[in-house]
């Protein structure tokens, strides 16, 4: 059966409250999960008093006021802190979205509520290994394949085909939508699951490209493609409003279409 | 050789990620899937209107109505087109959460034994009531 709780020395416990600094009015708690796997514990979650007059809008910025001024030994990768990078997806609230887009105001509840993406191994605190995601990403060979001798200049392509990678070609590889999907979640070993999926879709209808059948070949497996069962949490939780579930389907559509 | 703790430690995430390679199939069984609900949708409805005609006309009157061709080419049809189905959709469930190669192929096999009996069963047993006028 696929596990459905968690091993004994993941399981998260309680862990240190971190009181508001001396003065501060607008406060507001920030539970973090904190792991470190050199100090042989388990899991907990660390609380922090944030003051909200001296951090910024969104989690990111609350969680760089951590860092700066409570704790300096909270990881957490970010980069860009505009949306472009991917770098800090995480779990924010119940639900995977990028900490630099979201402001902690429209985090509901008490408490906002921070772990790492679910269902990756936990690097330390809110970095997760991403190494079989990424290796998932470059196994469906993410760039033009061609056998035509290259042309004098760039390979061309009219503007209502160049249309069709609109909604494709923006995706991050942030992996909320990976790491959202229970199907990912229970067979990532084999599901290519949604963000590589959107990939090999704006690579399958890419004009330019000539290894449209092979590429297809690569993707018709029950586990690979088939394990998509439309569940929408991909589209639902796309920081940048994309809709991989939707390209899953044009898969599966393109793949029908030449045995029918 | 490599004990079984061991194994795999060392392969790199690309060959993980490649894994055994594409098996070529799925789109049959997902095809299947899809007809067989469409078909599905008349012939559910035909049954739920025949269950209800049926329990208000006795015994007699359910022999004498299975007995008539077009009932027992849609009843045949409800059965086998509803395992079909069934068939498909309990292999999906197994494929999802159930891991590990031996259990998961007892599993999918023994699905595919059970649905086939049904049939085989259910089709013999109608056939059998519209042609001798008995059960």
């Amino acid at each position: 059966m696929v596990q459905l709780t968690l091993p004994k020395n993941s399981t998260v416990q309680s862990g240190k409250t971190w009181p508001a600094p001396a003065g501060a009015k607008n406060t507001r708690s920030f539970k973090v999960y904190r792991y470190d796997p050199e100090d042989g514990r388990n899991p907990r979650w660390d609380t922090y008093e944030v003051d909200l007059d001296a951090c910024g809008p969104m989690v990111l910025d609350a969680l760089l006021y951590i860092k700066n001024s409570i704790d300096p030994t909270l990881a957490f990768r970010r980069s860009c802190r505009e949306g472009v990078c991917g770098s800090c997806a995480m779990n924010i609230g119940g639900r995977n979205t990028l900490a630099c887009t979201h402001g902690h105001a429209d985090t509901p509840g008490k408490a906002v509520q921070i772990s790492p993406l679910p269902s990756q191994p936990v690097v330390k605190d809110l970095i997760p290994d991403l190494t079989l995601f990424y290796a998932q990403y470059a196994s469906i060979e993410p760039w033009l394949h061609t056998v035509t001798p290259e042309p004098q200049a760039e390979w061309r392509q009219s503007p209502e085909d160049r249309a069709k990678l609109d909604g494709l070609y923006e995706c991050i590889l942030c992996a909320c939508c990976s790491t959202s999907c229970p199907s990912y979640w229970w067979n990532g070993d084999k599901y290519l699951g949604p963000a590589t999926l959107l990939h090999a879709y704006r690579w399958l209808i890419d004009s330019r490209d000539e290894a449209t059948g092979d590429r297809l070949d690569d993707l018709e497996d029950p586990f690979k493609l088939y394990r998509c069962h439309t569940i929408m949490n991909c589209a639902q939780v796309c920081p940048k409003g994309l809709n991989p579930a939707k390209a899953i389907a044009e898969i599966k559509k393109m793949l029908v279409e030449r045995v029918v | 050789m490599a004990n079984s703790s061991s194994a795999g430690r060392f392969r790199t995430a690309i060959s993980r990620a490649r894994g055994l390679g594409a098996s070529h199939h799925g789109v049959g069984h997902f095809i299947t899937e899809r007809v067989s609900g469409l078909a599905l949708i008349p012939l559910a409805l035909w049954g739920v209107f025949a269950g209800l005609r049926l329990a208000g006309i006795g015994y007699d009157g359910a022999i004498e109505w299975v007995s008539i061709p077009l009932n027992t080419v849609l009843l045949c049809l409800l059965l086998v087109v509803a395992l079909i189905h069934l068939k498909g959709a309990i292999q999906l469930v197994i494929e999802d959460y159930i891991q590990g190669f031996v259990i998961k192929s007892v599993l999918v096999i023994g699905n595919l034994f059970l649905c086939v009996l049904g049939g085989a069963v259910g089709v013999v047993a109608i056939l059998k009531v519209a042609f001798t006028g008995a059960f």
